[in-house]
């Protein structure tokens, strides 16, 4: 009973195997890919274990305070972030071991020839409530 | 009306249910819909014999729903006629179902779901909102669970150990929604203890008590953690504190120690404190030694050498440490707290912020990155 962010990244992360730009796939590789994280989402719903999933637009601004009465300052994008998150996925599992399968599953979505992308996911574990029993 | 009052009636209405043959899954859809209606209907019109009522409405509620079943499947063998209600030993089905919800067929997360749901009687809402997952994931989590138990025989023995750790789960993993979970871990744990005479039940109760007391002492009004040596002692809960000293007392008296008793010896010590130095430490190191041997597990070994650190000084919880696997949760906070109390700030202070790093909870986190930062300050000065 522990909850696990699955964090995919456009960009940031090591080079995944099957590395070929989604803009060089057929539009069916790309459709199979959808279904995918389709399918794969609805089956964690089925085994309980599913908590959210979104995607997030690539191009987004920086935010700032910028000081008493002053409207926030924003800027970017900046080309230099080298980190850039495509989505998450939040899973609700009883183990880590739980929490690795499943990340190796949702990294196994096919990419272009209709082979796994081997894409490499980040799993961050959630900080949870403190137990009530300590000593 | 007392939700929890109905809630409790659950079990012995189910287990009705499934003595006169039904499907476990059936019959627990049954009363669900059936609590559905009390809440509805109670308010205006109590009933005499809510029991008998909730049984009513469930077999009903059951009946509906097979024939609506049976015309689907052009199947119509199916009892019509209520059954006269027979003999109900209550006690026995509490107990079996409590068996039933806990098996170790089950993962650990389905067990306590489906054990709130079947044995205490709360919605699949109301439990999706205490583990703050989706509605419809814990229903699938409930329903896969009841596939899974469904074709158990219900009269089977089943091992009460399974049932203390899916207790002991709701009351030690419980997040903080409009469901106390701690208090329902306590409601079903008395209830399997009326059910069943079993030391380590009596022993995981009085732990539940000892630490539910503590409560209201354990945060700060800003939600911080307040570590048991800083609490306000006049704001635990003495009462409950009594009840499960006087539990864990009759359980100890018969001399079948386990693990849940151990935990409880040792929740009782610090209950009886007046202040934090008048703890009797020494008699803590003796439990935990107890509890290494009944469980073997590393984490009270890391437990242990803070208890040494206070009997024997810092530098002996030290040398205990030093026995201790560094790779487990919360070593480095324990070395943290050791280190400082030897007299050694700067290597308090980094093992401190190492300890945050690694800390588990967000309380947590914030305490320890606290200690740090106090004792940076200090060193600065």
């Amino acid at each position: 009973m522990a909850k696990y962010l699955l964090l995919k990244h456009y960009r940031g992360g090591p080079a995944t195997v099957n590395d070929v730009p989604m803009d060089q796939w057929t539009p069916a590789e790309i459709s199979a890919h959808m279904q995918y994280m389709r399918d794969f989402a609805a089956r964690l719903e089925g085994t309980g274990e599913f908590v959210d999933g979104q995607a997030l637009a690539p191009e987004g601004a920086w935010v700032r305070y910028d000081g008493e009465g002053r409207p926030p300052v924003t800027d970017g994008p900046f080309a230099e972030t080298k980190d850039l998150i495509a989505g998450w996925m939040v899973i609700d599992v009883d183990s880590y071991d739980r929490a690795v399968e499943l990340a190796g599953e949702l990294s196994a979505a096919p990419g272009a020839g209709g082979k796994p992308i081997h894409e490499w996911l980040e799993l961050r574990p959630f900080l949870s409530e403190p137990p009530t029993i300590t000593e | 009306m007392d939700e929890t009052l109905l809630r409790s009636l659950t079990p012995s209405v189910l287990g009705i249910l499934v003595r006169r043959g039904i499907d476990f899954a059936a019959a627990e859809d049954a009363v669900q819909d059936a609590l559905v209606e009390a809440v509805r209907v109670w308010p205006a019109d109590p009933p005499r014999d809510p029991k008998g009522w909730l049984t009513t409405v469930a077999w009903r509620r059951f009946l509906d729903a097979a024939r609506a079943d049976a015309a689907r499947r052009r199947r119509e063998d199916l009892v019509d006629e209520e059954p006269a209600p027979g003999p109900a030993p209550t006690v026995d089905d509490t107990l079996q179902l409590y068996f039933l919800c806990a098996h170790p067929s089950l993962t650990p997360s389905s067990a306590v779901a489906l054990t709130l749901r079947a044995v205490g009687g709360l919605t699949t809402r109301q439990i999706a909102h205490a583990y703050l997952v989706p509605e419809a994931t814990m229903a699938q989590r409930i329903s896969r669970a009841k596939r899974t138990v469904s074709g158990l025989r219900l009269d089977r023995p089943g091992d009460v150990a399974t049932v203390l750790r899916v207790l002991y789960l709701v009351f030690n993993e419980g997040y903080s929604g409009d469901v106390d979970l701690a208090a329902e871990a306590i409601r079903l744990t008395r209830q399997l203890a009326a059910a069943i005479d079993h030391p380590e039940v009596a022993g995981l109760l009085a732990l539940m008590l000892l630490h539910h007391a503590r409560r209201a002492a354990r945060t700060a009004p800003d939600g911080s953690l307040v570590p048991l040596a800083e609490q306000d002692r006049s704001r635990w809960d003495t009462r409950s504190i009594a009840e499960g000293v006087e539990i864990l007392q009759a359980a100890l008296a018969r001399d079948q120690l386990g693990e849940f008793q151990a935990q409880a010896a040792i929740a009782a010590l610090h209950a009886d404190a007046p202040t934090a130095a008048e703890t009797d430490w020494v008699q803590i190191v003796e439990w935990y030694d107890e509890l290494a041997r009944l469980t073997g597990n590393p984490v009270v070994r890391l437990n242990r050498a803070v208890a040494v650190g206070e009997a024997d000084g810092p530098r002996a919880g030290l040398t205990a440490l030093a026995a201790v696997d560094d790779a487990l949760p919360r070593y480095s906070a324990v070395a943290a707290y050791l280190h400082e109390r030897d007299g050694d700030p700067a290597t308090a202070a980094r093992l401190y912020v190492e300890a945050a790093q690694q800390a588990p909870n967000l309380a947590e986190r914030d305490h320890l990155t606290r200690q740090a930062a106090r004792l940076n300050a200090l060193r600065r000065r």
